[in-house]
């Protein structure tokens, strides 16, 4: 079962399922539910180099960056300086010019601050990178950071982690009714209901982590996930029929007995 | 000398290049980034960038995250 490709910047995905690699048990284990998701796009974090003990092994000896598209974030950065910073570092560390840009307002929600996203955002695309902005469900935002050059817009769902669900199906569809570019849903499903919801309202791929990093069985989860997607984007291709309030039959009518 | 060295003082080697400095700290070179003094020091530089008593590096790389 296939679906069709999606197209960011002229590169090609099979996957319409991205993934973080935060919260698993070991590397082993984000190896293997990397894998059985079948993603081809992995997040990963920019953060200091351990320098007392060099013995620990590192992420991407797990995750082959010829296999799989790095995707560094900026997690945790609240100014558009640290976000700047962050994402210029991670281009500089030679692997990738994408960087998932996140620049959050608030410790308790996560939500971005949207106004120093979108400076950020301004900076990085003229210094060249291909920015894909986490931002709210806000369709004129959205709008804002394709217009200065985003290859694609990625608002939430719901708060990161949170495992709520699209809480704004409609905010979901107006954006992607508004910008002409990918719409990636990023942070707050929870379990795969939610992404086939997702990809059927016509949003181009999921970004998502917890959902599956903290599931009882990762591993389980993240083969859900993947069929989450794929059915959600095989229905909306096919087309699902109108909401009705009353009922239509679906056996014919002629040829009753007693009729 | 001292430096600091993320976030923290760090003895290092006297006269040491950014090259000199990874090869000290056993860390390889292809997949992090260095920061001196809160400027971005490019790859192609390492040889020849002093690192001096008092200065302030970040050297940091790829680790697990969210999304």
């Amino acid at each position: 079962m296939s679906v069709d490709k999606l197209v960011i910047a002229g590169i090609e995905f099979n996957s319409r399922l991205w993934v973080g690699t935060g919260k698993y048990k070991d590397f082993a284990e984000t190896k293997r539910a990397v894998e059985i998701s079948g993603t081809d796009v992995v997040t990963v974090a920019v953060r200091r180099v351990n320098i007392i003990d060099r013995s620990k092994e590192n992420l991407l000896d797990y995750i082959d960056p010829k296999k799989y598209k790095i995707l560094p974030n900026t997690a945790g950065c609240y100014t558009a300086k640290d976000a700047i910073r962050t994402a210029m570092l991670a281009v500089e560390a030679g692997i990738t010019n994408w960087v998932k840009l996140e620049v959050l307002g608030d410790e308790k929600t996560l939500f971005p601050d949207n106004e120093a996203l979108l400076e950020a955002a301004k900076v990085l695309v003229k210094e060249g990178l291909i920015v894909l902005p986490y931002t709210s469900d806000d369709p004129i935002m959205a709008r804002k950071l394709v217009d200065i050059g985003c290859p694609a817009v990625m608002p939430l769902a719901a708060p990161i982690g949170s495992g709520l669900g699209i809480r704004n199906p409609y905010n979901i569809k107006i954006i992607l009714e508004t910008v002409k570019t990918p719409v990636i849903v990023d942070a707050g499903v929870g379990t795969a209901s939610d992404v086939a919801l997702a990809m059927e309202l016509g949003c181009d791929a999921v970004l998502l982590n917890t959902a599956i990093a903290g599931a009882k069985d990762p591993i389980a989860m993240a083969e859900a996930m993947k069929y989450g997607v794929l059915a959600g984007r095989l229905a909306y291709k096919a087309g699902r029929i109108p909401k009705k309030l009353y009922a239509t039959a679906s056996s014919p009518l002629d040829g009753m007995i007693g009729s | 000398m001292t430096i600091t060295l993320n976030g923290e003082e760090k003895q290092v080697p006297n006269n040491v290049t950014i090259t000199g400095l990874l090869a000290f700290l056993n860390i390889q070179r292809q997949r992090v980034a260095v920061e001196l003094n809160l400027e971005i020091v490019k790859k192609d530089a390492y040889d020849t960038t002093d690192v001096k008593e008092g200065d302030s590096l970040e050297i940091v790389s790829f680790m697990s995250g969210g999304t």
